[in-house]
């Protein structure tokens, strides 16, 4: 096992260079830095050119790059379009996008396995069908959509939650930007769990376990959901980086300062340092979780041995 | 419907008989079970009669989709509810009808008093618990006994079923285990709380053929011990002859023919059990083209009017196909009574006889 680990790291080192290059070279071909950074008015071509020397714009872009790759192992990683350091906004932004996104993982995990579970129980009855439409109504329409609708309702006409997230983020005001970040997912693993359970329903060692005299509530908990939930497991796990990723419209709606807020200023200000870190980071959280998923799986399976 | 065997008796018993002598364990009565599907009404179980007594073993033989398994699903009341439903008869198991008891009053019965061995011990074990879990259980839900108590408990059933190096065995997965070892391990879950019987369905279907051997002795061993009945679902021939007391030949979802077991390989008294007989390969016959019964066993949507073999019968006549023949008692050609023999064929006698 600790093997495998070892080796799953440092097969990441290729694909992070591989993934920040790329985005790298990406947000270059967006457009020219210093010209955004004079906004409408045409810069002054001296004055330009001397800001492009001094950022070191005019390497060439493998050069850039490198440098760049340089000054992360530092822990450097550059100068963000307002004057802080990255590194500075990763401190203010990250842990606001991580909070959002266990809220919405919390919701992910009780409501859509407790949906899945209940629909699988019940195929063809009125609570599966409830659940079926829902989950497929939810999946057809835009996030943003279900953002605006919900943060009206809730947070202008009835009043009940916070219709925009406060600076520092409290843990309540997150509730329901919490939802609307988790709906899609939510409705995935809603769907995904009834499938195993239905599937796994008609398995030879559920009808074991009822063959033993076990009462039904241990058949279900101990033998039918401990199998059914091994692929949804791991959707949830590959799922967590990719709700920090895609919190930038939930954060959007309701002015949440964290990563998808400072992702695209960054992007509008065409200021490389801020896309590349922010970026960079949501990578090797990317892969970090799809380890922890892998092993993960090899603990709730014991079939899966890795070596 | 309502045609009742002459009563079925094993001949004398391996050992002692249960507290009354003519009760027996388990008595199905006019038993059937149908499944409401999307395409129809399918008659699985249609009216079975059978019984067994305490150490006592019948075989229940028939080819596949004859109601075997469903039968018996239905005496252990794991019926897979819905699609399927018992809709008539009695299971008399211990002097009281099953079907009258409360879920929660038969799920007690379930693994103390009656317990059910698969044919794919692989799939029939859960792949996520340990062996010594999945035995352990049934002594920490129906005993309450401890953790590490059921535990010691699991290591002792290992041994008991002949699994070496019990002791470290107890905590690997089913599928470290090999075929043999892994159906060893259903049968020791079957025997955990020592109950009056064990059904086992196909037990050795999926296994080597010397293994086959090997797990059918350790079976008949631990029945003979335990003195329990045993139900023994096959369908083949070769495994019933050296354990089973007496034999039930199904078709279609009824008993087609009853029989103490080598009565029934001597003289078979029913054309369907002698078409069974004579598929069997045989040494003296080498070189020969194998028998087979003609046609294909019958859509359960649409059974056959009268008897439900007539198509595939060769002794069929008219009446065959306008009148269901009731399972006559089987005697011999001067009226003496054969003892725990039935039939249910209007040409009995000539099959028999003839
Ligand atoms: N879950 C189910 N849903 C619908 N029909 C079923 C179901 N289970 C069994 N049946 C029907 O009941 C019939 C009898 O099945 P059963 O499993 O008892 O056959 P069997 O005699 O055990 O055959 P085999 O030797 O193949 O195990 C089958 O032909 C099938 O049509
Ligand atoms: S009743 Fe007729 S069809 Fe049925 S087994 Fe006897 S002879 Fe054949
Ligand atoms: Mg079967």
């Amino acid at each position: 096992m600790g093997r495998y680990v070892i080796r799953r790291l440092l097969q990441m080192i290729p694909v992070f260079i591989g993934t920040t290059f790329i985005i790298f070279a990406m947000v270059h071909a967006l457009g020219d830095p210093v010209a955004a950074f004079f906004g409408d008015k045409a810069p002054d071509p001296a004055a330009a050119a001397q800001i492009r020397q001094q950022l070191g714009l005019d390497n060439p872009l493998i050069v850039q790059y490198g440098n760049y790759m340089k000054g992360i192992f530092s822990g450097n990683l550059g100068t963000a379009f307002n004057g802080q350091p990255v590194t500075d906004l990763l401190k203010i932004a990250y842990p606001t996008t991580l909070k959002l996104a266990l809220v919405a993982f919390t919701f992910e995990v009780i409501i859509g396995i407790g949906l899945g579970v209940l629909s699988g129980m019940r195929r063809g009855r009125l609570a599966d069908t409830g659940v079926m439409m829902m989950t497929l109504i939810v999946i057809s329409i835009p996030t943003f959509v279900i953002g605006y609708v919900l943060q009206y309702l809730f947070g202008v006409k009835w009043g009940l939650a916070d219709a925009t997230v406060p600076p520092g983020a409290p843990f309540q005001s997150l509730l329901l930007p919490g939802i609307v970040l988790a709906s899609v997912s939510l409705a995935y693993v809603a769907r995904l769990t009834r499938t195993t359970i239905a599937e796994n329903s008609k398995a030879d060692y559920v009808r074991t376990a009822v063959a033993k005299g076990l009462p039904r509530r241990r058949v279900v908990t101990h033998h039918l959901l401990r199998n059914s939930l091994i692929p949804v497991i791991t959707f949830l796990g590959t799922d967590l980086g990719a709700l920090m990723g895609g919190a930038l419209v939930t954060e959007r709606i309701f002015n949440i300062h964290g990563v998808g807020y400072y992702l695209y200023q960054g992007i509008v200000h065409q200021d490389t340092s801020t896309v590349v870190g922010f970026v960079t980071v949501l990578v090797i959280v990317f892969l970090l979780a799809n380890l922890l998923v892998d092993l993960l799986y090899a603990v709730l399976d014991p079939r899966i041995r890795y070596a | 419907m309502g045609i009742h065997a002459t009563e079925v008796t094993a001949e004398a018993g391996r050992g002692r008989t249960a507290d009354s002598e003519d009760a027996p364990l388990l008595q199905v009565k006019n038993l059937q079970v149908e499944f409401r599907t999307r395409d129809g009404v399918a008659k699985a179980v249609n009216g079975v009669n059978y019984s067994v007594r305490a150490g006592e073993t019948l075989a229940i033989l028939g080819e596949s989709g004859s109601g075997k398994s469903v039968s018996s699903q239905a005496v252990m009341g794991i019926l897979d509810s819905p699609p399927g439903f018992v809709t008539g008869g009695e299971i008399v198991f211990k002097g009281q009808d099953l079907l009258k008891l409360s879920n929660e009053k038969r799920r007690k019965i379930r693994g103390t008093q009656m317990a059910m061995i698969f044919q794919d011990a692989l799939s029939s074990l859960n792949p996520v618990h340990t062996v010594g879990t999945q035995l352990g259980e049934m002594f920490r839900v129906h005993r309450g006994t401890s953790k590490s108590e059921a535990k010691k408990k699991a290591v002792e059933l290992m041994e008991r079923v002949g699994i070496p190096a019990a002791k470290e065995r107890v905590n690997q997965y089913p599928h470290q285990f090999s075929g043999g070892m892994r159906q060893r391990i259903m049968i020791a879950m079957a025997l955990a709380l020592e109950p009056d019987l064990i059904i086992a369905d196909e037990p050795t279907t999926a296994l080597d053929v010397t293994v086959q051997a090997q797990v059918m002795e350790l079976l008949a061993d631990l029945q003979a011990e335990y003195n329990m009945g045993l139900i023994l679902i096959t369908h083949d021939l070769g495994v019933v002859a050296d354990v089973a007391d007496k034999i039930a030949v199904m078709y279609a979802g009824r008993i087609v023919e009853t029989a103490p077991v080598h009565e029934l390989y001597k003289r078979p008294a029913h054309p369907y059990t002698r078409g069974l007989l004579d598929s069997i390969p045989r040494l003296d016959q080498k070189g020969q083209e194998l028998y087979a019964i003609k046609g294909l066993p019958p859509n359960l949507l649409r059974i056959p009017s009268g008897c439900a073999f007539n198509p595939r019968c060769p002794m069929a006549q008219e009446i065959c196909r306008t009148e269901v023949p009731p399972l006559h008692a089987v005697t011999e050609a001067d009226g003496a009574p054969l003892e725990g023999r039935g039939s249910a064929c209007h040409f009995w006698k000539e099959t028999i006889h003839g």
